[in-house]
Order: C-alpha cells, then sequence, then structure tokens
C-alpha cells in the first residue's frame, strides 16, 4: 500500500515533481506513464527515499518515508533505472551482500534460490556481473529488489534492454507478482502499461494528468458517435452530403488514403448513429463507403491527448492538410 | 553495517587498490626502515645502528600523504558513478552505518599495512633492546593520524564522482594539514598562528614519534576522525535534498 499526498520536488527554480497525490493498494499494479522527464524517475526516487522530497507525504504501508525511513525502506524492493551493480562482484555474493545489507530474516539459501528460479538467472549465479549481458543485468536488479521479500516493489522501467521473449516472461512475472505486491511500474511504452498494469497514472511535466484504469482511460475519451470513414467519391461534395444528415456535428477530411478515397472524420451527436443513413445517401449517389468503424482511441492517442491538450487537434489536421495539397497537387498534375 | 563492511573489505582485495596499498606501504616502510635503524654504517645509514624507530615513523608521514587518498579515493565516489548508491541508500540502513562501514573497511586494510612496522620492531629485537613502549606509543600514533587521514580523504571522496579528483583532493588536503604549522609562523596575528599551530597535526604527531603519549593528542585525531566522518555523512544526506 503506497500513499502519496501533495509530493512536491523542485530542483533550484525547476519544480520536477509538482503537487502528486495517488494511491497505490496491495494486489495493484500501477503504471506510471510519462514522456522522458516527465518526473517518473524522480517520484520513484523520492518514493523509495533515495531524495527527498521538498513538500508533501509519502507512506509506505503506512510508514512516512522521511519520518521512519528505516522502517519504510524495509518494505521496499527498488529496481532504479540503471539497475545498482557492483560490477567487480559475481551474482552469488552481490545478492548475498543483498540479503545481509537488507537485513533479511528469512533462510538465505532457499530464498536466493527462490528468487534465481523466478527471475531466471540461475546459470549465471556463479559469473561476475561485469561480464553479463544487459538483459541480465537488468534480471539481476530486478533479482535484488526482490530479496526479502518486500511488501511494495517500485520497478523503474523494468523491461528496458531486454529482448522481445525476456520482455514477456518479465511482464509474467510482474503479473504475478502484482497478485500478492503492490508494484509500481514506470514505462514510457504504452502497450507494456497497457499490457500489465491494473491502473494507470499518466504524469507530465510532474502533474498528474490521468489516473484511471486503462479501460476507463480509453473510455473517457472515446466514443461511439465519432466514425472514421473511407469514401470513394469527390471529396467537397461528400463532405456536403454527410453535413446535411441530421445529427452530424463535424465533417473532417483527412488524407487520401487510396485513389480516389479519402478518409473522413465524422461527428455527431451523442447517442445517434449515423451509419445507416450515411450508407443510403452515399450509395444513392453511387459512392461507396470503403471502411467504416468507430474512431478508437488508442493508449497513444489518448497520451498525445492528455499531454499535449487539444493542441494535438490542430496538429494532426495541419499534417492532413498539408499532405491533402500535396495529393490534390499531384493529382491535378496528372490530370493535365 | 557489517554487511557494508565485508564488501568494501573484500572489494580492496578484488579490485587490486589493497593490494598496491599494501606493497607500496610495506616497500616504503620497509626502505625507511633500513636505512633509519639497521644499516650498520653510518655512511649508508641515516641513523646508524639504533634501535630507535621514530625517524622511521615520522617519515611515514610522508607515505601516508601520498597513499591514503589513494586507498579512499573510490569509497563514495564509485558509488556515486556507478549509481550503486541508490541500493545503499535505498537500503534500510542509516547513513551513518554506511559510512562507518566504508571507513573502518579502509581502516582495517591500513592497519594491515602498519602491522608492518610492528615485525619490524620484533626484527630489530634480535639485535638490539628495543624500547617497546615507546615503539607502541609511535605504532599508536601512526594508526592514529592515517585514522585521520583516511577520514579527511573518505569526506574528499564524497564530495565528486570522479576517483582521480578525489585522490588528488585528498592529496591536497593532507598538504595544507602537513603546511598548517608552516603557514602558522607566518602569521603575525598571535591568536590566530595559536589556533593553527594547535590544529598542526604533524606537530601532534611528532609527539608521539619522540615518545609522548599525550592522551590531548588521541582526542584531537579521534574527533579529527569524528567531525570528517559527520561532514561526509552531511554531503551524502545534503545531496537527497538539493
Amino acid at each position: 500500500m503506497i500513499e502519496v499526498k501533495n509530493l512536491c520536488k523542485s530542483y533550484g527554480d525547476k519544480l520536477a515533481v509538482d503537487n502528486i497525490s495517488f494511491e497505490a493498494h496491495n494486489g495493484e499494479i500501477l503504471g506510471f506513464l510519462g514522456p522522458n522527464g516527465a518526473g517518473k524517475s524522480t517520484t520513484m526516487n523520492i518514493l523509495t527515499g533515495y531524495l527527498s522530497s521538498t513538500s508533501g507525504e509519502a507512506y509506505i504501508n503506512g510508514k512516512e518515508i522521511l519520518e521512519e525511513p528505516l522502517l519504510a525502506k524495509k518494505e521496499i524492493g527498488y529496481l532504479p533505472e540503471f539497475p545498482p551493480l557492483y560490477l567487480d562482484m559475481t551474482v552469488k555474493e552481490y545478492l548475498n551482500f543483498m540479503y545481509e545489507l537488507k537485513g533479511c530474516k528469512i533462510p538465505k539459501n532457499t530464498h536466493l534460490q527462490e528468487i534465481c528460479e523466478l527471475v531466471k538467472i540461475e546459470e549465471v549465479y556463479n559469473r561476475l556481473i561485469k561480464n553479463l549481458s544487459k538483459g541480465y543485468k537488468q534480471r539481476v536488479g530486478l533479482a535484488q529488489a526482490l530479496v526479502g521479500n518486500p511488501n511494495v516493489l517500485i520497478l523503474d522501467e523494468p523491461t528496458v534492454g531486454l529482448d522481445p521473449k525476456q520482455i514477456i516472461e518479465i511482464r509474467t512475472l510482474i503479473k504475478k507478482l502484482g497478485k500478492n505486491h503492490t508494484v509500481i511500474l514506470s514505462s514510457h511504452i504504452l502497450s507494456e502499461v497497457q499490457a500489465v498494469c491494473d491502473r494507470i497514472v499518466i504524469i507530465n511535466n510532474g502533474k498528474i494528468i490521468a489516473d484511471d484504469t486503462a479501460d476507463n482511460l480509453s473510455n473517457t475519451l472515446t466514443a461511439d458517435h465519432k466514425l472514421v470513414a473511407r469514401i470513394d467519391g469527390p471529396r467537397e461534395e461528400v463532405i456536403k452530403v454527410i453535413s446535411s444528415i441530421p445529427g452530424v456535428v463535424s465533417v473532417l477530411a483527412d488524407m487520401q488514403r487510396e485513389k480516389g478515397v479519402w478518409e473522413y472524420n465524422i461527428e455527431a451527436v451523442e447517442g445517434t448513429d449515423i451509419r445507416r443513413e450515411l450508407n443510403k445517401r452515399l450509395s444513392a449517389r453511387n459512392w461507396y463507403i470503403m471502411g467504416l468503424k468507430p474512431s478508437e482511441l488508442t493508449l497513444e492517442d489518448i497520451f498525445l491527448r492528455l499531454t499535449m491538450g487539444e493542441s494535438v487537434d490542430e496538429f494532426m489536421n495541419q499534417k492532413a492538410e498539408s499532405m491533402d495539397v500535396k495529393s490534390l497537387n499531384s493529382h491535378g498534375e496528372a490530370k493535365a | 553495517m557489517k554487511a557494508i563492511f565485508k564488501r568494501e573489505l573484500n572489494s580492496y582485495f578484488t579490485s587490486l587498490i589493497g593490494y598496491i596499498f599494501l606493497t607500496a606501504f610495506y616497500a616504503a616502510s620497509g626502505v625507511l626502515f633500513g636505512i633509519t635503524a639497521v644499516s650498520t654504517s653510518s655512511l649508508d645509514g641515516l641513523l646508524y645502528m639504533t634501535s630507535d624507530m621514530s625517524t622511521m615513523f615520522t617519515l611515514l608521514f610522508y607515505v601516508l600523504m601520498v597513499l591514503i587518498p589513494i586507498l579512499t579515493m573510490r569509497t563514495i565516489s564509485e558509488d556515486m558513478k556507478n549509481k550503486t548508491d541508490q541500493c545503499l541508500l535505498t537500503a534500510p540502513i542509516s547513513l551513518t552505518s554506511l559510512v562507518v562501514g566504508k571507513y573502518l573497511a579502509a581502516l582495517v586494510v591500513y592497519a594491515m599495512g602498519v602491522a608492518a612496522t610492528f615485525v619490524y620492531a620484533i626484527v630489530l629485537n634480535f639485535f638490539v633492546e628495543v624500547q617497546w613502549l615507546e615503539v607502541m606509543g609511535n605504532i599508536v600514533g601512526l594508526l592514529l593520524i592515517g585514522a585521520a587521514f583516511i577520514a579527511i580523504c573518505m569526506f574528499v571522496s564524497s564530495l565528486t564522482e570522479n576517483q582521480v579528483i578525489a585522490a588528488v583532493g585528498g592529496f591536497a588536503a593532507i598538504l595544507c594539514m602537513y603546511l598548517i604549522s608552516s603557514i602558522a609562523s607566518l602569521i603575525n596575528v598571535n591568536w590566530i598562528a595559536n589556533i593553527l599551530y594547535e590544529l598542526s597535526v604533524v606537530t601532534r604527531y611528532t609527539y608521539f614519534t619522540y615518545g609522548i603519549f599525550d592522551f590531548s593528542n588521541v582526542l584531537f585525531f579521534v574527533s579529527m576522525v569524528v567531525v570528517f566522518l559527520f561532514l561526509t555523512v552531511r554531503v551524502i544526506e545534503r545531496r537527497r535534498w538539493s
């Protein structure tokens, strides 16, 4: 259980973390999502007691990290962005060191063996960390976080540097761990967060801009009354025809996808289904619908929308228009 | 603290620094012992055939000046550079035990070096009668001044991520300590000069080599250790807040 209240951290004038509050419960995997430099690592470093906050509180299982640091740190397993490995030690020596450093009481050999099996590093157990590949180093870092069976796991970009197979393995492992731990995981890879996390906190410029489940997040920003249609027909007229359908609020031609086929973003009044009417009117003019789908925002879209605000629409439209002009020009030239 | 101490001590002997330090210390002290105590002729020895080892101890000061910064240069800077401080600072141990653990490891390696001087005294004992109390006082003095220098150099090491800067900085710090009494003699203002004289490690160490075991000198070196370890803890702590 992690409770963060009004956390702030400033480096000089720069506010790296700006009044962040959130909670993560036991048995929950919380995804921390944000572009590079958003304040993810800083927040995690504060939660683990590596940095101290400028103001605000962070409770790990009810223990405030600045007031009861030793008790709070006992509850945490931390995998920082760069695994804190002593390169001149073997994996075995390193894990033994971490075991002693954390002052664990669990039977040592069986515990370390369990961890090694879990993160699959048995075959490099007696090798120098210096000589391990990035993927193995990352996994030794994860093993180190698991030493002592801490209740709270804080993992900063745990799958960086792994190959696709290892990524899937680590994700499965994190999911498994999430059942009886509190896990916070940061990433800038949206699909990863979507695949692993129960809840997502999106953070940008040190501020939380969204905190919800992955499904809810896409629901709030998607709507079934928004359609994306590919229509074979003259652009201007198609727009006119669609606009005349009752309930349509706006029609926007995106880009030309095939020759003579444009993609249109159609928005209707909420709760109206215009698909049948659209079909009817277009076929009456011998224009064809080449594709039709509800405009569903992916996490990528949500992310862009939230981090860029309204400007994302403008940005997309500008891009679409400039492409339109180009394609129209080439069209015109071909005709001439 | 135990875990840190064990790891640090091990790493001195996996990273060669421990071996280099001990080799250099044994070689230097051996040469000094040879030329100051056991030479049979006045021509090739500085101090003839004598049971007095104090000249060796006096000269060992200069050896420490070079060797101790090398011993301690990596203590804290290496952790910062390799980001291993992240696992140390997020582990459930206090900063003080972290710093003290590292300090004790360096001190033990240093003591292994100093132990050689005891062997020299035993060797000397076969030829002449050794003033054991004086030798013991000298060894304690050497241990104390080394302990203080290790604390100072560790403090310097906590200020930078770069080991070379840590070593050079440590050397400069000890050089300042060495020069303090010379600086004091140049200052006309009496009370400042007096304060500087009081702070002079060389003067205090020289008392030990004379065979004077003054408890205030012991206290001086011990308090230097405490002050610089405290400052090291503060430097690491401050980094979290900046």
